[in-house]
This record gives C-alpha cells, structure tokens and sequence, in this order.
C-alpha cells in the first residue's frame, strides 16, 4: 500500500474543497485534494445557468465558469490533487484511505482533514411514492448531469416533483432542448426555490405550477406512462377524491438534499438534526482537528456562501496547525445552540466561550414562511441578547448573520443560546 | 382622460429581491405608468420586463474529440427574450473542436443580436 503525508487532507474537490485547498495552500501549507471524478470541479459544474458569483466576484457567472477560476488557481499554485479517487475511510487519528485505478489502496497521513464531501439528492425511496418501479424515474440532478454534460435526453414528457432550484431550472433547460414539461408539483402551498426561478424557469414558458399536491401513484411498468398526483391535507395527508392523471414517460424528482456524511459518522464524529456533522465556530467537528464545509455541513443556496464558509474552515485549520496540533487537548465550555420557534436549525451547534469576544458567524433556516418577523437570540435566562426584524422569511433562504457574544452581553454562565423567529409583537397590535 | 381608459396592462411580479413585489403596469390613455414597486430597482426592471425583456442564454454545443461531448456555453450579453428559441436552434447545428479555453467565442454576433456565444469552461482533448 502506498503512503503518503500531507499537513492538510481536503476531501471533495467540489466548490468547497478547492477554495479550502486554496486558502490553506497560499499560508505556505501541504494540501492535498481527492476527488472522486474523473475532473476538479464538482456539481456547479453541471450547473450551466447563470446567477453565481455576485457576492465571490461581483458578476453574474455561470456554475462552470464559476469554478473553473477556482480550478485555474490550484493549478498556478501547483496544488497536488487525486483524480478518480474514492475516499473509503478516515480514522480519529487523521489518517485518510482512499481507492484508486493506478494505485489501489493508497494511504495519507494528515494533520488535519477538511471534509467538502458535498450532499446528494433524495430518491423516491425517501418519499415513499406507491407503485411500479418502471424506468424513467430520475432525480433532477441526475437529469441535470445527463443533459448537460453527458448529452443525452432521460425523456421526451416530464412531471417534476418539488420546486426547488433545481427542479425549476431543469424545467427551463429540458424545455429549451425540446421536450415538454407537463408540471411542476409541489406538495407545499409555497414555492420552495428562489421567485426568480419560479418566473424566468416556468412563468417564462407557461409551465403549469401546481401547489399543495404530491405524486401519489406512478403508472406503467417497462417505462413509467404517467403519474396520478392528489391534494394534500395540511398535515401531507392525501385528499379522497382530487386524484388527476397526468401522462408523461419521465418523471423528475427535486425533492431535497441530504449532506453527505458517512464517512465522518465511521470517523466517529458527531452528527447534528440538519444531517451534517456537529461543529464549533471554528467549523470543527467533534473530532480534535477535523474540519467541514460546504454542503457537507448544511445545504446552502448559493454557491458564493460555500466558498465564504470554505475560506473560514481553511483559515480555520491553519490556526488549528499553528497553536493547537500536537498539544494535549483541553476540555472547553461551551454556549450550546439551540433551535427554538420557527428554527429548523443552526450552524455553530456549540460555541466555545474562549471565543466569546470573536464575531461569530452564525447560519440557520426557519422551518415556514412568515411575514414581518422578528430574530432574536436568548441566552439561557430569557434574556434577549440580540434582536432584528426582518420582512419576509422562508425555508429556501439562509440567514446569516455575525454576533459578538460579549458585546450582546451574554450571560457568560448560561449553557446555551436560543435562536428563535417570531411574530413581531406591534404586528399583532395593529391587526386587533 | 375618462376613467374607462385607465386599464393595467400587465402584471411584473419582481424578481430583484425576495420581496416579489406585483408592479402593474397600467395604460392611462396614451401613457404606460407602473405602480406597486417599493424601490427604484424594481421599477427599472418593471420598464425593462415592459418594454424589451432580455435573458442571458445558457445552454450546451456539441464538441469534437473533447474529453466530454459538450461543453456549456453563454451569451455574453442579455438577448431578447422573443428571440431565445432561434437562438437555441442556430446552436444546436453548431458543433465546435476541442481544445476550447474558458471565454473562447464560439458563434460571433449569434443572429445579429449584438451577443457573442462563449464558452464556460476549458474543455481539453480527448
């Protein structure tokens, strides 16, 4: 078995794995990428529309053109990087196992691990959706991958399931290669991906969206015919009696993201509700050492934000390497974060309290839309600690913000800080 | 200017920020006035939408002894809105030959739409 050692292992050479690699490169550090496909780039590479980059670069790139400026830096800084490689198996002791057609089971020695793994696309196995197993049933990343970059059409009719972002955008792109899109269901009464996807994918075309229904049957048995979809109740149960039919030979489904974890759960490392690994301010994991990023961590909505958070973990391991690799590891206190009304959940899950006079950036999602709401931060004796009002909030958009726990003047005793969305109070005075 | 001749002609729902806001456009005799944007941003984008909408094109073109068969391509400017299907036709009789560098344009001045056709990524050979 071949060994090799690097200061710094980056797993994934997706968005978040190149701007980590860069980042901790221009310090004047070994890293190492691994990438499981044939290229360095990952899924924004699939992503040819516009609407990457404003925050990055301040212009509107494609998803391509995007990372490939990432792809060009880690090749003016010679960045060493494995192609074709799967990542089968990190330890606590940081050493990473990796499989490869050149060299087979290769292992590297690292100080410290980056994880930039990504997510994956839930299948109709996680929706349970009754029926056949017929051909045609795809996720629309799958799709999204065919049509653009393998160049093949999966279909000829389609039904979508879901409307997020990719889901809307692929109705758009399968409609400009000549196939025709039959609807876009949505089991929610609200459209989950961005308004300017909703207008410019399907509103642009005249591609019928329809709210608060769901697949609910799949017909055909060689290839899949048509769907049946049927109203939903409030509580996702199905209404008697709303069936329709709709005919169709291939059906889409963009019905949500998982962060791809297994190999940091074999690790050993914790795993919080969102799916993604338990981490600090500093994006450590439970694991002294291991750091993570990108959709691995939590699903983000654009691009721009992977690459800001990929930077901090970078920067963040290099902190790591200079002042703690090596030395005897000390138990913290730590704030715990917890998610309370309308908050689905949020990253750091636990800040430790020698931080306490850092910005510490935080991000979360609220769990339903709501107008005229307020933010507020508590520590553990209900005191507010930070507040903001805020218009509009939806599950599909992120918030971020940064809190300086010490001067919001933070019980420095409390265990925990609570993050909640609420109605703002003057709102219902007015409507009385 | 009797009432009867003021009619909203269409609705913009705008896309600038998450507000979404629904500016109406609305003919008052021989003028077209907007209404129900909350900011200047959107009422540029109303006009923009109004009277000429645009959109960046993003599609694929064929490629010749590439290491994929396509490569991902955009307009560099906005082109009319109308005019995207032609555009999309003209591309799909274009196949181009690898290598191909980020930026490379592929099809100059796509129908005279004072929009160039460029590539989004290098593309090696095979």
């Amino acid at each position: 078995m071949k060994k090799y050692k690097s200061d710094v292992v980056v797993i994934g050479a997706g968005a978040a794995g190149l701007a980590a690699a860069i980042e901790v490169k221009k310090a004047g550090l070994e890293v190492l990428l691994i990438e499981r496909d044939k290229e360095l780039g990952g899924i924004t590479l699939q992503c040819i529309h516009n609407g990457f980059g404003l925050k990055e670069f301040e212009e509107e790139l494609t998803g391509p053109e995007y990372v490939q400026r990432f792809i060009n830096q880690v090749k003016e800084l010679k960045i060493p990087y494995l192609l074709d490689s799967m990542v089968i198996e990190i330890t606590k002791e940081k050493l990473v196992y990796a499989v490869n057609r050149n060299e087979g089971l290769i292992e590297i020695k690292a100080k410290t691990i980056i994880l930039a793994m990504g997510c994956r696309e839930k299948t109709r196995g996680a929706i349970n959706i009754p029926g056949f197993r017929p051909a045609g049933i795809y996720t629309a990343g799958q799709a999204q991958r065919f049509v653009n970059i393998e160049g093949y059409l999966p279909g000829n009719t389609y039904v979508i399931l879901g409307s997020g972002d990719i889901g809307m955008i692929m109705a758009r792109r399968l409609t400009w290669e000549g196939c025709k899109v039959k609807a876009v269901v949505e089991i929610q009464s609200y459209v989950s991906g961005l308004l300017r996807n909703q207008v410019q994918c399907l509103e642009d075309y005249d591609i019928p969206l329809i709210t608060g229904f769901t697949v609910t049957k799949i017909h055909g048995h060689e290839r899949i015919k048509g769907v049946t979809i049927s109203k939903v109740s409030r509580n996702f149960d199905r209404i008697i009696g709303s069936d329709k039919f709709i005919e169709c030979d291939t059906l889409l489904l963009s019905v949500g993201l998982i962060p791809e974890n297994e190999l940091t759960l074999e690790a050993g490392a914790e795993i919080s509700q969102n799916g993604g690994p338990l981490v600090d301010e500093n994006l450590e994991t439970t694991i002294d050492g291991i750091f993570a990023c990108g959709n691995v961590l939590q699903v983000h909505d654009l691009v721009d934000m992977v690459t800001a958070e990929a930077k901090r973990a970078g920067k963040n391991a290099i902190e790591y390497l200079d002042t703690r690799y090596g030395k005897e590891l000390k138990k913290q206190k730590t704030f715990k974060c917890i998610s309370g009304e309308n908050v689905g959940y949020v990253k750091p899950d636990v800040i430790n309290k020698e931080d306490i006079a850092k910005d510490i950036h935080f991000t979360f999602r609220v769990k339903y839309p709501a107008r005229r709401v307020l933010i507020q931060f508590k520590d553990e004796n209900n005191n507010v600690i930070y507040s903001r009002k805020k218009i509009y909030v939806i599950p599909s958009e992120m918030i971020e913000l940064n809190l300086n726990l010490e001067e919001a003047n933070v019980n420095p005793k409390s265990k925990s800080i609570t993050i909640e969305v609420i109605p703002r109070p003057e709102v219902l005075i007015e409507e009385d | 200017m009797s009432e009867s001749s003021v009619s909203v002609v269409k609705v913009i729902r705008c896309i600038v920020c998450p507000t979404g806001c629904q500016i109406q456009a609305i003919s008052k005799g021989s003028d077209i006035v907007f209404e129900g944007y909350a900011c200047e941003r959107g009422l540029e984008y109303a006009k923009q939408e109004f009277y000429e909408p645009k959109r960046i094109l993003t599609t694929t073109i064929r490629v010749e002894d590439g290491f994929l068969p396509l490569i991902p391509v955009r307009t560099d400017k906005p082109i009319l809105k109308d005019r995207l299907r032609e555009a999309l036709n003209e591309i799909a009789k274009t196949v181009v030959k690898a290598p191909v560098k980020m930026g490379d344009i592929l099809i100059e001045n796509i129908l005279d739409l004072d929009s160039n056709l460029i590539a989004s990524r290098d593309l090696v050979k095979k």
